[in-house]
């Protein structure tokens, strides 16, 4: 760090950071100078001109903007001079020129920088009495934002985020002068997975949102602050609601997370808690009929059932899959429920696709996502995280972009990164661990040289759904082999799953990242009584039970495994003749339509609790109104089940859950809710410090060799999908890429493949007709299928794969 | 007066051939720049700064101080400004077509200055055929070895690249041409941090020197500093190109010794009125520059100083003479509607406050002004110029948008009657003087 330098702004010294913008500098002092186009997450432009200000230079006082200019030693600032004011006021008599002033119907009013800046620094009326610009308007620049070019005052931060923070270029400036415009290019729409921002950070009205335009003045809203669940890094958001209705979210800076940015589901993907289809009473299934029934009788059914199957064949006969689309003392609260009223280890919050459950929960030199701002190479060996993991997309690319750090991306086509990756590998899929070993080898000195430099974040995850889940953990494995100083991210993506498995929801984990064995077991029975040491069975094999007859009751809470699992056919077959199913959730969905008995839970927004992020981080969620009918929170529900089954759980809000979390569960040890609540709001990582919970070293794992074949698929999942909580979500939905499957051109033109047309595509898992697009983004000999996708065929994990152009 | 042609000699002598390579080399062309190649930076930034050369592309910056100037890192390009755009100025056009083996020996004498190996020269799409006359005398360059690799039998390599404007009067501006030279819209850069001596052309150190500036550096070395400086007035050293248009007998381009009175020039160089008309004022340099009357300016000196001081600018050259026929109102529209439509729009002030006085005078010229519009148009001037001081205090980027606001100034300072006869009258005074003429 250099010496901090002295500035003084208006006759008050202040220190400042060397080299940062007077703007800023004179914010943080505490004097505010007024400003459109300048944005801390962006770099400066000068555009605008309304944060001119004074600065005395040997040749006496110089105007200059604020935003453009470092802070120097010495420097003396005025920002309250005739001339500066003189200019404050010219700029917003020049902005409101032609400014449409519709305040009155324009979704900003209430909450308009130029509104709020014309009362604070402008001159009060004006004399502009010629005829004003005309545009038509709106005009869609995708299916998500309108524009108002009218409204316009062309600061350039919509441009600027699309360019330089999420890297898709597509709406600019056109024309010149007094005519300039934003716009986008012809055939080109704005449809970036973070458009959403541009609306937020507009300091007009001229970007607009379809999910909330017209919908609501701001002082009518009420807001709380929260974390966005569809993203595990859990970006920070506030929830906005007028009248008990979920009107947006937006993004809230969080210096460890998001920066204040948000992808465009967890913007507008609050859509489906409004949802008409959401459950509101519980249904039990009579005869094949869903039938309305009171919560008492619903809770007297499913304890009844746990008595009888308990007393016959022990907790071995049950079987709970889910759990991580709810809070941490949800998930607490099903942990409990499972060790100590169904007396089973057979709980799984991951809908087998994901990693190691110890991997994922407790790898030893667990990064931080702000790690990468500071490393000197990134590794990025798995999803495309532009599709999955939108922060850390665009935190990776910020890191590559602006802070000079080297990005390594491996993936099996091209990723949204590989335009700031340093070295970009592709391999087929099934032949990870071939490259794998390549680069183990020396074959790869480029990756080699940049994996033993310095500080290395390795963030790895599937990248498709051949890899299997042993990939990752290999590659983990190799980079803590290769570099001096390596930070693991491995990567999960549903929901709150980090803090489901801290919660002990996995077959071979117990709350607070304790694995299952005689010593974690002991512990926890001074607070649970006696619990089972066996470790139980992971979701595939819990599904293969239900089929056997081996689990005769499954609880479903949240999940929907048809949909879900990569290979499905053994949740299908499962659920067709399991002998008694529970689900809790918020919707019908291909899983639970069947079940016996079906409970209406709460969603996100409609309780209070915390959650976990990718990096251990802890934060508070909260709720802004309750849910709709009679839903009511997870642990609730559970807490009356087990009261009836006989074994009460002790748990009475959530407050009091975190409370006996941060007592039973040791990475949890000193995290409090006023803590977070107050103190702590971008959240607080775990362990605080050295706890007892496991430290999980990866190990390099034998995989299968690359296939022979001269199609391979490439099966990944995409940022909009045919998930049933994308299902409810009107304006995204809309976005998935649907049944299709990506051909190179070479590919292509060998099997007779015409863009739109169909083709049949075969493994040895599933079959299913697709529609093709030509794509040179993935490679010649590789087929690629976004995953669960509205009318698409599921086509199981194995890469080999037939590929026959329909009607030849 | 004796007139010591130098840029223009050639071309005078030899008027149907001063383009071609054998003719530059048959009249002492390319014998200084290996001469250059056999001295330093130093002794060359030195000769050129002892010279007392200044910038011939508008705002009149010594050359050697600029060169100076130019951050170590390396590769430094060198961008030769051929842009002229100026309204009223068309000196590089004649320079350029009529003698481009002289810019050319110019520009390898600065590339060799500033340990340049590639070097570019930004025409003004409007140029076509001063593009060919210069891309042909590069060629034939080439052909000789004079540029490419080992230019002159050194080792030094130095390649140039042509490259067309498409039409935009900001890429004049030294920041906005190097954007438009790398493919981006032609926006002033800001400056802070983008000087284009430490981060230019592809964020490298760049120097940008106007045609008829690196046009002068053969005869520094052939002549040497000291008689260069020599010629024309102590303060303001050498020849300049002048281009006088408007209401005049003998428009043209003129190269003259700095220094000598207004009134020569229009009077005696360019022949005098047309029609022996009365001179009602004339802009003495460029479009952006505030007008003089004759009542005030005639006597006074051309130089720099004595110019600025008097309240405006030499700028480009560019001299346009305006008779007793002449509605100010209408020449400050048309000035102004010029700079509108060519403001860039990155800047409030320009973008906005240039078209809303552009709308302001056409109000008063089709007889809808109001007693206010002056005042009006003084503070909206003020608010893109605060002070309206010169040189200004900008509100902006560039000094496009304060460029714009000259004409107000003058129409303040020595044509308030005329706007006010525009406003009670309802309609243009002129307009019936000048349909009767």
């Amino acid at each position: 760090m250099t010496d901090p330098v002295k500035i003084t702004v208006d006759g008050k010294p202040m220190e400042a950071t060397a080299g940062e913008m007077l703007i800023k500098a004179a914010q943080d002092g505490g004097t505010y100078i007024p400003r459109f186009c300048w944005h801390e997450r962006m770099n400066p432009v000068g555009m605008c001109r309304m944060c001119l200000v004074e600065v005395d230079t040997p040749r006496g006082p110089m105007i200059i903007t604020a935003c453009t200019n470092p802070v120097a030693e010495g420097m003396v600032v005025d920002t309250q001079s005739d001339t500066v004011k003189k200019a404050q006021e010219a700029i917003l008599e020049f902005l409101l020129a032609n400014h449409p002033l519709d305040c009155p119907i324009c979704d900003k009013g209430g909450e308009c920088p130029l509104q709020d800046q014309a009362m604070s620094h402008g001159p009060g009326e004006s004399r502009f009495v010629e005829i004003k610009r005309n545009f038509e308007k709106p005009i869609p620049v995708s299916d998500l934002v309108l524009l108002d070019r009218e409204r316009c005052i062309l600061c350039a931060r919509c441009t600027r985020f699309s360019d330089e923070i999420s890297g898709d270029p597509l709406i600019e400036f056109m024309e010149r002068g007094n005519v300039t415009e934003v716009n986008t290019f012809p055939d080109h729409p704005f449809s970036s997975y973070f458009s959403g921002n541009t609306v937020q950070i507009c300091p007009v009205g001229a970007l607009t949102a379809k999910p909330y335009r017209f919908r609501a003045r701001p002082w009518d809203l009420t807001m709380v602050e929260s974390s966005s669940l569809h993203d595990t890094a859990h970006p920070r958001i506030s929830i906005h609601a007028s009248q008990n209705q979920i009107l947006r979210f937006l993004g809230v800076d969080n210096d460890a997370t998001n920066h204040g940015w948000l992808s465009d589901k967890d913007r507008f993907g609050f859509q489906y808690i409004e949802s008409e289809e959401r459950l509101t009473s519980p249904l039990v299934n009579r005869g094949g009929e869903l039938v309305e029934v009171t919560w008492n009788e619903a809770l007297d059914i499913v304890a009844n059932r746990i008595e009888l199957i308990r007393d016959e064949d022990g907790g071995g006969a049950f079987g709970v899959i889910g759990g991580a689309r709810g809070t941490n003392e949800d998930a607490y609260a099903l942990s409990k429920f499972a060790l100590v009223v169904l007396e089973t280890n057979n709980v799984d919050a991951r809908v087998g696709d994901d990693l190691a459950s110890h991997f994922l929960a407790a790898t030893v030199d667990r990064a931080l996502i702000s790690d990468l701002d500071d490393a000197d190479t990134i590794l990025v060996w798995g999803p495309d995280l532009k599709e999955e993991h939108p922060t850390l997309y665009l935190r990776a690319r910020r890191a590559a972009q602006e802070l000079g750090v080297t990005l390594i991306v491996v993936h099996p086509r091209a990723t949204g990164l590989d335009d700031r990756a340093t070295h970009k590998l592709t391999y087929r899929p099934g032949g990870g661990f071939a490259l794998l070993d390549d680069i183990a080898k020396g074959e790869h000195p480029e990756v080699s040289q940049a994996l033993a430099a310095g500080k290395v974040v390795a963030i790895v995850g599937q990248a498709c759904h051949a890899d299997g889940p042993k990939l990752a953990e290999s590659v983990a494995a190799l980079a803590r082999n290769k570099a001096s100083s390596v930070r693991i991210l491995p990567l999960a993506r549903r929901g709150n799953i980090y803090g489901a498995l801290d919660m002990g929801l996995a077959p071979d984990l117990l709350p607070g990242r304790v694995a299952i064995d005689v010593m974690g077991c002991a512990n926890l029975s001074q607070s649970w009584g006696e619990i089972s040491r066996t470790p139980g069975r992971d979701t595939r094999r819990i599904l293969e039970g239900v089929e056997a007859g081996e689990v005769r009751c499954l609880f479903l809470v949240g999940a929907d495994p048809v949909r879900d699992l990569p290979n499905p056919k053994v949740a299908v077959e499962g659920l067709e003749v399991a002998e008694y199913v529970v689900s809790i959730d918020l919707f019908l969905n291909d899983s639970n339509r069947s079940a016996d008995l079906i409970l209406p839970a709460s969603a996100f927004a409609e309780k209070e609790g915390t959650v976990t992020n990718l990096e251990g981080r802890v934060q508070k969620v909260n709720a802004i109104r309750p849910g709709p009918g009679q839903s009511r929170p997870d642990w609730s529900i559970l807490a009356d089940i087990a009261e009836r089954a006989g074994r009460p759980l002790g748990l009475a809000a959530p407050e009091t859950i975190a409370k006996e979390i941060s007592e039973v569960a040791p990475a949890y040890t000193g995290i409090t809710w006023d803590h977070l609540e107050w103190e702590q709001r971008d959240g607080a990582v775990v362990p605080l410090s050295g706890s007892p919970s496991i430290r999980h070293i990866p190990v390099a794992l034998a995989g299968p060799r690359a296939p022979r074949a001269a199609l391979t698929l490439h099966v990944a999942r995409t940022m909009y999908d045919d998930g049933v909580l994308m299902r409810q979500s009107p304006s995204l939905h809309p976005l998935a890429p649907g049944a299709v499957a990506h051909l190179n051109p070479i590919d292509a033109r060998k099997l007779g493949a015409q863009p739109g047309n169909p083709v049949h595509v075969v493994t040895k898992q599933g079959e299913g007709e697709f529609s093709v697009v030509i794509d040179e983004h993935t490679p010649a000999g590789v087929v690629y299928v976004p995953f669960n996708q509205p009318g698409g065929a599921s086509l199981g994990t194995d890469p080999v794969v037939r590929v026959k152009a329909v009607g030849k | 007066m004796t007139t010591p042609l130098v840029l223009t000699r050639r071309m005078t002598e030899h008027p149907t051939d001063s383009h071609t390579i054998e003719r530059y080399e048959a009249t002492g062309g390319y014998q200084q720049a290996p001469r250059a190649l056999g001295m330093t930076r130093d002794e060359l930034v030195a000769m050129v700064k002892g010279s007392g050369l200044l910038g011939r592309g508008g705002a009149a910056f010594s050359t050697g101080l600029k060169w100076s100037l130019l951050a170590p890192a390396r590769p430094a390009y060198l961008v030769i400004n051929a842009d002229e755009s100026e309204p009223g100025t068309f000196k590089d056009r004649q320079l350029l077509e009529r003698d481009p083996h002289q810019m050319l020996e110019g520009a390898i004498i600065a590339a060799v200055a500033n340990e340049v190996h590639h070097a570019f020269i930004y025409i003004r799409g409007e140029y076509p055929k001063p593009a060919r006359r210069v891309q042909a005398a590069i060629d034939a360059a080439y052909a000789k070895g004079y540029l490419g690799q080992g230019i002159f039998g050194t080792g030094y390599d130095l390649e140039v690249t042509v490259h067309l404007g498409a039409g935009a009067y900001i890429c004049g501006e030294e920041t906005a041409l190097i954007n438009s030279l790398e493919g981006l819209r032609g926006e002033p850069r800001l400056k802070p941090p983008y000087f284009p001596a430490v981060k230019g052309l592809y964020m490298q150190p760049t120097i940008v020197n106007n045609v008829e500036t690196v046009s002068d550096l053969p005869y520094i070395l052939e002549m040497g500093a000291e008689a260069y400086a020599g010629l024309g007035h102590p303060l303001d050293t050498g020849t300049f190109m002048t281009s006088i248009s408007g209401h005049v007998n003998r428009p043209g381009n003129y190269e003259l010794p700095h220094g000598i009175p207004w009134g020569e020039l229009i009077y005696e160089v360019a022949g005098g009125i047309r029609g022996d008309r009365e001179l009602k004022a004339w802009i003495p340099g460029g479009a952006s520059a505030p007008w003089f009357v004759p009542g005030v300016h005639l006597d006074q000196q051309i130089t720099k100083d004595v110019c600025v001081e008097a309240g405006s600018m030499l700028g480009s050259g560019a001299v346009i003479v305006m008779d007793e026929t002449t509605c100010m109102i209408r020449a400050a529209e048309r000035i102004v509607r010029f700079f509108a439509h060519e403001s860039c729009g990155q800047c409030t002030p320009c973008r906005e406050g240039t078209t809303w006085l552009e709308m302001v005078l056409h109000r008063i010229e089709t007889g809808q002004g109001r007693q206010v519009d002056l005042d009006l148009m003084l503070d909206v001037s003020d608010g893109i110029s605060i002070g309206l001081a010169w040189p200004p205090k900008m509100t902006t980027i560039c000094p496009l948008g304060p460029s714009a606001v000259s004409p107000i100034i003058s129409l303040r300072d020595y044509f308030r009657d005329e706007v006010m006869e525009h406003v009670e009258l309802g309609a243009c005074p002129l307009e019936r003087a000048e349909a009767v003429a």
